[in-house]
């Protein structure tokens, strides 16, 4: 099978910190990649430069093995690679709907913004969602932390998302948000969505991942199946930088 | 049971409160209003609530006023413009400049010449947003704040506008530029009346479509009579203003020299009313402009967007920085529409036109409701806070309270009315 994305050999310093350091990484369609690290490991940074936030220094990305440019956001968004970002990236003052179609509102014939059909789609995508959501007229900063999660993951999934990066996504939520977040990635996984799954949990990284991708200090220390190896493994890979081929099996 | 009775109650009166979208906001800076126009009326004799007080209070407000909507998106951009007098003074000066000396000296048209007017508000308009445009670069791509770039703009246009001139002041202004001032272009009593009527269609057809359209996606609309009182409501304010404006008639000199103008005599005991001051007009204009961007384009979505968190909009493939060089090319745009409106109700351009209106422009957004932590503003509520300041002054005017106390108690209101804002934004629970 063809990996949908190939990073390769990329690179991004700021000043004189290597921020990612030749990295490379592969995402094959309906797989789940965990890409962790302690805080300044650089694995934000690696997946800014995949979602087009931050612009890489060098290195290639492929999709679908064709060469991509992408320098911005919207350069990412057209390649069908949506992000949800940690700290979600919702304008507080706006609802939901403004919120899950900012940058690419639905628009009349005549060019102006569309509300009511934007209300309608934001409705259709959250009743699938999280069926117990009802603030739609209300702005961002007034739901709880976990429809605000369902307002970020709503925009990624709209907009027909081939290649998602999460950021953390549990991080703020109780347990049964949490479940349902494992839930919804069973369910992208098995549309064929690749998934790139920042996280700080090793025991859901083990659940939700196919492989993990382990970077410190801006290098990547090696990648492995989840199901060949141990939490422990993971954790001496993340804390003490062991390389894969000298873990014990 | 009967316990849960409670919060269920509660629940449906919220929603019906909710359901009726009453903006308790607006409804507060209405009320404020009337009463400060009750107050002065008792204390004026009943001088203040005279058509031809309402007249000139109208047109005292729209240079403001203009200044005030653009100075919105500024700050709801977390921006700020300090120099919004400044730069009114320069277009003043061009436009000034333009029709009495650039266009009679250079072209050779003869003074009174009908492309005169035109072409000196065009040079205007052109120049404030450029002004507007390079200063909006300044502050997006080249990322000085825009508190130093606008306070270097308030010293650098003040005397450009100096400088232009010779600190003469220049008049009288062009005779079809004038016709932007107030009381020397109005509308007439018929025409007047015909544009009320359009209005009121306009907002007719608007509720009843908005409302054919939600109920088209089933969302939940208003209960029919209260869209109905809002309605009425709206209607009679329209008509009213009209008739108020309408009602103020033009002296009897005024209009033996329109007849001897046009060579008749005029018959006895004739009178005209004034009618809506074209300013007016132009004001009505880019309040209702200005609000259908804030609210119906993806220009004004992303102008909240960015207020409300930068970092999003970005990310979410919104250029920021462009956005920035647009809001501050519409400021300066809307500048140069105010120093039309500004110098021709003066008849002249005068070296000091427009100074301080900076601070009159930002209280006014300020108190209509602008957050300066951003992302939050109307454009209704900047024209009324302008409305408000303007009665606010010219009402202690006609009481005759010292002039420094009417700027003391003008300073007062602005802070009074930003505390009341923030404690009804925390008891609603929404940051501000």
């Amino acid at each position: 099978m063809k990996p949908l994305v190939e990073l390769r050999d990329i690179s991004r310093a700021f000043g004189g910190i290597k921020a990612v350091d030749h990295v490379s990484l592969d995402l094959y369609p309906g797989e789940v990649v965990g890409v962790l690290g302690h805080n300044g490991a650089g694995k934000s940074v690696l997946m800014k430069c995949l979602s087009g936030a931050i612009q890489r220094d060098s290195g290639k990305i492929l999709i679908d093995g064709n060469e991509v440019q992408i320098n911005n956001p919207r350069d990412a968004r057209k390649h069908r690679i949506e992000t949800i970002y940690q700290t979600l990236a919702l304008a507080d003052n706006l609802d939901a709907s403004a919120n899950l179609f900012l940058g690419r509102e639905l628009t009349t014939r005549l060019g102006f913004v569309n509300d009511a059909q934007m209300e309608a789609e934001t409705r259709k995508i959250m009743g699938r969602l999280n069926p117990n959501f009802r603030k739609f007229s209300a702005p961002v900063s007034a739901l709880s932390g976990g429809q605000r999660q369902s307002v970020a993951i709503a925009r990624a999934v709209y907009f027909d998302a081939r290649i998602l990066i999460m950021d953390e996504p549990t991080a703020a939520l109780g347990p049964q948000e949490t479940a349902m977040v494992a839930e919804l990635i069973q369910e992208l996984k098995s549309m064929g969505i690749g998934i790139f799954l920042i996280d700080h949990d090793v025991h859901q990284v083990k659940q939700l991942c196919d492989r993990a991708a382990v970077m410190k200090n801006g290098e990547l220390i090696g990648i492995v199946k989840v199901d060949e190896v141990t939490e422990d493994d993971i954790l001496a890979m993340i804390i003490a930088g062991k390389k894969p081929e000298h873990l014990a099996a | 049971m009967s316990d849960s009775a409670r919060p269920t109650d509660k629940t449906t009166r919220r929603s019906l409160f909710a359901s009726l979208e009453i903006d308790t906001r607006l409804l507060g800076m209405i009320g404020a209003f009337v009463i400060i126009c009750i107050i002065f009326n008792i204390f004026t004799d009943g001088r203040f609530l005279t058509p031809r007080n309402i007249f000139n209070l109208t047109i005292q407000t729209v240079s403001v006023a203009i200044m005030a909507s653009g100075m919105v998106f500024v700050i709801v951009t977390r921006h700020i413009d300090l120099g919004v007098g400044a730069l009114l003074a320069t277009c003043s000066a061009v436009m000034a400049m333009t029709q009495k000396a650039y266009l009679p000296g250079l072209l050779g048209l003869e003074l009174g010449h009908w492309a005169i007017a035109p072409t000196a508000i065009l040079a205007g308009l052109l120049v404030g947003t450029l002004i507007g445009a390079f200063q909006g670069w300044l502050i997006g791509y080249m990322t000085i704040p825009a508190f130093i770039v606008t306070l270097g703009g308030l010293l650098i246009w003040r005397n450009v506008a100096w400088y232009l001139t010779g600190g003469q002041t220049i008049g009288p202004l062009d005779e079809h530029f004038q016709l932007f001032g107030g009381t020397n272009g109005t509308l007439g009593v018929g025409p007047s009346w015909v544009l009320g009527a359009i209005a009121c269609l306009i907002v007719i057809l608007a509720l009843f479509s908005a409302r054919r359209n939600k109920v088209s996606h089933d969302f939940p609309v208003k209960p029919l009579w209260a869209e109905i009182s809002l309605g009425v409501i709206i209607v009679a304010v329209i008509l009213g203003f009209v008739a108020t404006l309408n009602a103020y008639e033009m002296p009897i000199g005024r209009l033996r020299r329109m007849f001897d103008a046009r060579g008749e005599v005029m018959p006895e005991g004739y009178s005209e009313g004034y009618g809506l001051p074209i300013s007016v007009f132009v004001l009505l204009l880019v309040a209702v402009t200005m609000t259908v961007v804030s609210l119906k384009t993806r220009f004004g979505r992303y102008i909240f967007a960015t207020g409300g968190n930068p970092d999003s909009a970005t990310l979410s493939g919104i250029n920021t920085r462009f956005l920035t060089v647009k809001v501050f090319a519409l400021m300066g745009f809307l500048c140069a529409l105010s120093a039309v409106v500004a110098s021709s109700r003066l008849t002249n351009h005068a070296n000091d036109i427009g100074t301080l209106d900076e601070l009159r422009v930002i209280a006014a957004a300020v108190i209509g409701g602008t957050a300066f932590a951003g992302g939050i503003g109307t454009i209704y509520g900047a024209i009324l806070g302008a409305l408000i300041m303007q009665s606010l002054q010219s009402g202690m005017a006609m009481v005759g309270v010292d002039a420094p106390l009417q700027n003391i108690v003008v300073g007062a209101v602005l802070i009074v009315a930003v505390l009341i804002d923030i404690i009804y934004r925390k008891r609603l629970g929404t940051k501000a």
